[in-house]
């Protein structure tokens, strides 16, 4: 099996697939019924992407493995989403300040992915990024309605985007496999997109009238699948049908 | 306005409604036309945005990717025909505000079915098969309501919901056909959900107090004894082909009658539900009144955002 590929799209996959499970919890729940809609797209746009990501790698893999074995039945060591997705909706500014810092990632992300020389990456990147470009379009005009609209909201969503800021530079972090799969031109040198990345946000966050975090302290450990104790939570509600009930379908 | 200009008035509205034409929301319309359908139509509102609780319990944990997404794409329908019944409801000159103010005070109902408990995953399959399936009989007629709006949005919305209905089938199918755990499971489903789907259809014709009137002006078409019928001799030859058991013992196929008789509805627990004392309505309530309030302030700075928008668009414009 191609090892190093397999486990770069789980990098690459594990992203959607956490942070479509956050924007899932929230159906229903939301400030008005069209941001709830909004957030539930958001969440299926994002399972949509997994299903393809996960779909090649159980092909790569072999075995008979599906793709929800790969979604449902590893241990928490073994997803390496970025420490940024999991993060718990505090409340709606946190829901929003963690959208807009990874959408601004996966745009970026998924440009570069589309010229992969890998096929089939390079077309689930041409067919994500069109969603992700709204997904973008949705938190950033509310990370501006937020910090330009009353007092509240400017507070609220500054603290949000100052406490996951801690969070934002992992983006930029390349494993071992990742390095291998840039020298082969299929993965992204994400190292080369940090600058773009944050003069995009820092405008936006200016626009918004939101001052940009000074801290140069960072969290990282999520590509190498040490997380912060949220995963674990996510994880039991995720998993909990395929290990309660193992061996069926559904 | 003169008492006979308006016997006029209302003569020609009853006999557009009798020749099939659509009223529309600028049309003269009598204030009891009105008051009914901001009443039918935000209660149906209401269901669907309180119906998304229910199945959205079961959203992080669904058993595979597949069913995730339907799951998400379901309550996204849910809240969907939410946002359009609660813009036709606005063409009747009451705010989308003012509805969610009568549901949070507990002035206006929606459908008691959302009540009770979604358990199992067996649940998101019950509902789909047996509430969606109750809710199309019940709303299949109203394509041809009277009011434009209305009958335009119900359109849509009974597309959406056969589609979850099969969906919701398919998934007691997969149930059934699987191991020894998962028919329990969906038999247990059809065991708790069978009677509050019955009751769904609403209360006795002998006990129904909006009916007479509600025929008259196309919003309803049958009445609520007739469509719980449909929907039993609709709904139980699904459940034998499947293998699963409807859990009355006095379901007997009436030859004479060419319909299924069936046992006596509890109406006392209908009642309770109604009156607020179900399983979940305080927790149903709790969930929308809490979104609401914790939404306060995103939804102000929304308006704060839009008006200052607004202004510099009008200082620049000089």
């Amino acid at each position: 099996m191609k090892q190093n590929l397999y486990k770069y799209i789980l990098g690459i996959a594990d992203n959607s697939l956490i942070l479509g499970q956050r924007m899932g919890a929230l159906t229903g729940h939301g400030p008005s019924l069209e941001t709830d809609i909004a957030c539930t797209n958001i969440s299926l746009d994002l399972f949509g992407q997994v299903r393809n990501y996960y779909q090649y790698a159980a092909k790569l893999k072999g075995d008979n493995t599906t793709e929800d074995d790969i979604a449902f039945l590893r241990k928490e060591r073994e997803y390496f989403n970025v420490l940024l997705v999991e993060q718990p909706d505090t409340n709606f500014a946190y829901t929003i300040a963690r959208q807009f810092l990874f959408d601004s990632y996966h745009f970026l992300f998924l440009t570069e992915l589309q010229k992969s020389y890998d096929i089939t990456l390079s077309a689930i990147a041409k067919k994500s990024i069109k969603e992700v470009s709204y997904h973008k379009r949705f938190s950033s005009d509310w990370i501006k309605r937020l910090g330009d609209g009353t007092e509240i909201s400017h507070e609220n969503i500054q603290e949000a985007i100052n406490e996951l800021w801690t969070y934002t530079d992992e983006l930029f972090h390349q494993t071992e496999e990742d390095k291998i799969m840039v020298k082969e031109n299929i993965g992204v040198d994400v190292t080369r997109l940090k600058e773009v990345y944050y003069d995009a946000v820092n405008g936006i966050l200016k626009e918004a009238t939101l001052d940009i975090p000074e801290s140069k302290w960072f969290q990282k450990g999520g590509k190498h699948g040490i997380h912060t104790e949220h995963l674990g939570y996510i994880l039991s509600d995720l998993q909990y049908m395929q290990r309660t009930y193992p061996n069926m379908e559904w | 306005m003169s008492e006979e200009q308006i016997r006029d008035l209302e003569a020609q509205f009853e006999a557009r409604i009798a020749r099939d034409e659509k009223i529309e929301p600028k049309d003269w319309m009598p204030e009891k036309y009105r008051k009914t359908h901001i009443r039918q139509m935000s209660q149906h509102a209401h269901s669907e945005i309180v119906g998304m609780l229910p199945e959205g319990n079961w959203i992080t944990r669904a058993p595979s990717l597949r069913r995730k997404v339907a799951l998400l794409a379901k309550v996204q329908d849910e809240a969907g025909h939410g946002l359009y019944l609660y813009s036709a409801c606005e063409t009747l000159g009451i705010s989308r505000d003012e509805l969610y103010e009568q549901l949070h005070t507990g002035k206006a109902k929606y459908s008691s079915i959302f009540n009770y408990p979604t358990v199992t995953w067996a649940d998101m399959g019950a509902i789909g098969w047996l509430v969606d399936g109750a809710a199309i009989i019940n709303q299949v007629p109203l394509c041809n309501t009277s009011y434009g709006p209305y009958a335009r949005a119900m359109i849509r919305v009974c597309k959406e919901e056969s589609f979850h209905q099969r969906q919701g089938f398919e998934i007691m199918i997969k149930l059934a056909n699987g191991t020894k755990e998962q028919k329990e499971m969906a038999q247990d489903a059809l065991n708790r959900w069978w009677w509050p789907s019955l009751m769904m259809l609403g209360p006795t014709d002998d006990k129904s107090v909006h009916t007479e009137q509600s025929m008259k002006w196309k919003l309803k078409r049958k009445t609520n004894d007739d469509l719980r019928q449909q929907f039993i001799d609709q709904t139980v030859p699904q459940a034998e082909l499947i293998g699963l058991t409807i859990p009355d013992p006095n379901l007997k196929w009436n030859e004479e009658r060419g319909s299924y008789d069936f046992g006596k509805i509890n109406w006392d627990e209908f009642w309770q539900v109604v009156k607020g004392h179900g399983p979940c309505n305080k927790e149903r309530m709790k969930a929308r009144v809490g979104a609401w309030e914790r939404g306060e302030w995103v939804r102000d700075a929304a308006m704060a955002y839009a008006s200052k928008n607004q202004e510099r668009k009008q200082d620049q414009a000089i």
